[in-house]
C-alpha cells in the first residue's frame, strides 16, 4: 500500500507504518496506521476496536440495576461519570427525581472523578513529551482521590456507587474531612504541576500550535468536552442542559481560541480549578441528614429494616433482585458533560425489565475521529502529542 | 392539571410542516424530548434544512443510534441526536428501516463529517447499509466477521 507523493525534494514514495496495537503512547490498544514521506505523516487512520467487548449488546442482557456494574467499565478512568450518566437515563425513563443531598453527593464525586481523570491525562501525555517527573505528582493527588471514593464505596476504581433512585449506601461518617483534606492541598499542587509545564520550554515547543483543530472543524466533527473548549466554543452539558442540580453551582467554563494541544493542556488545568470549586460548595451543600434514595417501592430497594418488619418491603426487595423493574415504554437520551466532553447514553424499553438497547455516545470515541486532521502534515513526534491531547480511553472508544 | 401541549405545537414542528407537508410524518414527545419521524428517503433533505436554515441551525450531530425491534416491521430504527450550538436546542430524528431487503438509508456525512463512524459503527453492528458514505467498512469488529451482533436474533454468547 505505497503511494508516491511530491515532495519539496521530488516525488519519493511514502513508507506504511503501524502504531499500535501495543504501544505505550496509545494509551491502550489504539492502532494508527501512518504513511510517512521520512518523518512527516502524510496520512494517519485510527484503527479501533482491539478492546470491543460488546457492552451494549451485555447491557441487553442484564436488568436496568444490573448494567450499573459494566458502565463502570467503559472510562475506566471516570466510572463515576459514566455510572452517573446512565442512572440519570434511567431515572428519567422512569420518571422519578431523587433528592437533593443525593444530587450534590452525586456532584460531588463527579467532579473529584473529572480531577482524577484530568490528573491521568496530565501525568501520561506529559510522559509521552518526555516529561516523566510529572506522571509521579499526579499519580500521588490521584492516589488521594482514589483514597476518597474507596472510603465512600469501598472501591477504588470500579465504584458502581451511584444507583438507578440515589446512591448506593449512606457516604462514611467523617468523608468530607477527608475531602477538606485534599481541597486544602490540592490548589497548591496544581501550581506545582503548572510551574513545571506552563511556561516551560520543551513543553511549549512540543505543545504550542500542535494540533490544531479550529472550531468550524470540530463542531464539524462532533468534538466535545476540552477539545472543543479549547477551539472557542463554550459547550459544557453542565451549562446548557443542567442535570443533578449543576445550575445552582457557580463555576467558569475555561475557554482558549488558539486550538491547539497547549490550549487544550491550558483548559484542562483550569477545569481542574474549576471542579475543585465545585467540590468546596457542594460539600458546604450537603445536608448532615436526609434520604439518599428516592421513594419509589418496587424499583429502589428498601431499606434492610423495613425488610424485617414489612411484608410489602421483603416481597419488593425479592422481585426487585429477581426480575428487575419495568419502565414504560419509551427512550430517552441523557447527556452530561464527562471528563473527555459530552458523555450520552441513549436508552430505550420496551416495557420489560431488561433494556432495549443502550447506546453509549462515548466522547472520546468521536473526539479521536478528529486525528488525522490534527496529525496530517507533521512529524510523528507531534502525532504522539496530538494522540496524548485526545485524552481517549479505549474502554470507552470500543466499549 | 393541564394537559401537555401537543407535539404539534412545538415551533421546529410548525416550520417544518410549514416548509414541506411531507417532511414530518409523526410527532411525539416523551420525557420533554421531542421526535420527528421522517420518511427515510427525505432524510437528507430535511437534515440539509436544519443544519443550515437560520434561526435552526443544528450544527452539532451528538449521535446516531439504531435500535432493531425485531419482529416488528419495519425492523430497524435509526436515531439522530442533533444539538443546536447557537440556539441550545436538542432534537432527535428518527427514520425506519425495513429488515426485509438490504436495509440501506443515505448517508449524512456531507451535512455532519461526525457521521463517518457513527455509521461504520451502525453498518459493522447492525448491518445497515449507508448510500453515500465514502468509507464504509466494519469499524469495532475484525474485517472478516459474520454476522451483525447488535441485532436482536444474534445470540448474546455468539453463534457457535
Amino acid at each position: 500500500m505505497t503511494t508516491t507523493v511530491q515532495t519539496a525534494t521530488g516525488a519519493t514514495e511514502t513508507m506504511v507504518l503501524n502504531m499500535g496495537p501495543q504501544h505505550p503512547s496509545t494509551h491502550g490498544v489504539l492502532r494508527v496506521v501512518v504513511e510517512l514521506d521520512g518523518e512527516t505523516v502524510v496520512k494517519a487512520r485510527p484503527e479501533v476496536g482491539y478492546l470491543h467487548t460488546g457492552i451494549e449488546k451485555t447491557c441487553e442482557a442484564l436488568t436496568y440495576s444490573q448494567a450499573i456494574t459494566v458502565t463502570d467499565r467503559l472510562d475506566y478512568l471516570a466510572p463515576l461519570s459514566n455510572n452517573l450518566g446512565y442512572c440519570l437515563a434511567v431515572e428519567k425513563l422512569l420518571g422519578i427525581e431523587v433528592p437533593k443531598r443525593a444530587q450534590y453527593v452525586r456532584v460531588l464525586l463527579t467532579e473529584l472523578t473529572r480531577i482524577a481523570s484530568h490528573l491521568v491525562w496530565l501525568g501520561t501525555h506529559a510522559m509521552d513529551l518526555g516529561a516523566v517527573s510529572v506522571m509521579l505528582y499526579c499519580f500521588r493527588e490521584r492516589e488521594q482521590v482514589l483514597s476518597i471514593f474507596e472510603m465512600v464505596s469501598g472501591q477504588r476504581m470500579m465504584t458502581s456507587y451511584f444507583r438507578i433512585g440515589g446512591l448506593a449506601l449512606e457516604p462514611p461518617p467523617g468523608w468530607l474531612d477527608r475531602v477538606a483534606a485534599f481541597l486544602q492541598t490540592f490548589p497548591s499542587r496544581i501550581d506545582e504541576y503548572e510551574e513545571l509545564l506552563t511556561s516551560n520550554r520543551i513543553w511549549k515547543l512540543r505543545t504550542v500550535g500542535i494540533g490544531v483543530l479550529n472550531a468550524k472543524d470540530a463542531v464539524a466533527d462532533g468534538v466535545s468536552g476540552p477539545m472543543l473548549r479549547a477551539a472557542g466554543v463554550a459547550y459544557d452539558v453542565r451549562k446548557f442542559f443542567p442535570y443533578s442540580s449543576y445550575e445552582e453551582f457557580d463555576f467558569d467554563v475555561p475557554t482558549r481560541t488558539e486550538s491547539d494541544c497547549y490550549a487544550r493542556y491550558l483548559v484542562r488545568v483550569a477545569e481542574m480549578r474549576e471542579s475543585v470549586k465545585i467540590v468546596r460548595q457542594a460539600a458546604a451543600k450537603i445536608p448532615p441528614e436526609g434520604p439518599i434514595r428516592t421513594d419509589a417501592p418496587g424499583i429502589i430497594p428498601p431499606e434492610r429494616e423495613a425488610m424485617k418488619t414489612e411484608m410489602e418491603a421483603l416481597i419488593y426487595h425479592f422481585k426487585i433482585f429477581t426480575e428487575g423493574f419495568a419502565p414504560p415504554p419509551g427512550e430517552v437520551y441523557q447527556r452530561i458533560e464527562s471528563p473527555r466532553g459530552e458523555l450520552g447514553f441513549f436508552v430505550v424499553s420496551d416495557g420489560s425489565p431488561r433494556p432495549c438497547r443502550v447506546k453509549v455516545r462515548a466522547p472520546s470515541f468521536v473526539n479521536l475521529q478528529a486525528l488525522p486532521e490534527m496529525a496530517e502534515g507533521r512529524l510523528v513526534a507531534d502525532l504522539i502529542a496530538c494522540i496524548g491531547t485526545t485524552d481517549i480511553v479505549l474502554g470507552e472508544v470500543d466499549r | 392539571m393541564t394537559d401537555p401541549p401537543s407535539p404539534e405545537q412545538y415551533p421546529i414542528v410548525q416550520r417544518l410542516r410549514a416548509w414541506d407537508t411531507q417532511a414530518v410524518t409523526q410527532a411525539a414527545e416523551f420525557r420533554g424530548e421531542l421526535t420527528l419521524v421522517l420518511p427515510r428517503e427525505h432524510l437528507r433533505r430535511v437534515g440539509t434544512y436544519l443544519a443550515a436554515e437560520p434561526g435552526l441551525e443544528y450544527n452539532f450531530l451528538s449521535d446516531i443510534s439504531a435500535v432493531d425491534r425485531l419482529p416488528a416491521e419495519p425492523r430497524f430504527e435509526l436515531n439522530y441526536h442533533l444539538l443546536s450550538l447557537p440556539n441550545r436546542q436538542t432534537l432527535r430524528l428518527r427514520v425506519w428501516v425495513s429488515g426485509l431487503t438490504d436495509p440501506t438509508v443515505d448517508s449524512v456525512t456531507s451535512l455532519w463529517p461526525t457521521a463517518d463512524w457513527h455509521e461504520r459503527e451502525i453498518f459493522d453492528l447492525f448491518g445497515i447499509r449507508f448510500d453515500g458514505h465514502p468509507d464504509l467498512r466494519r469499524i469495532l469488529m475484525p474485517d472478516d466477521w459474520e454476522g451483525h451482533p447488535l441485532r436482536k436474533d444474534y445470540p448474546v454468547e455468539g453463534f457457535r
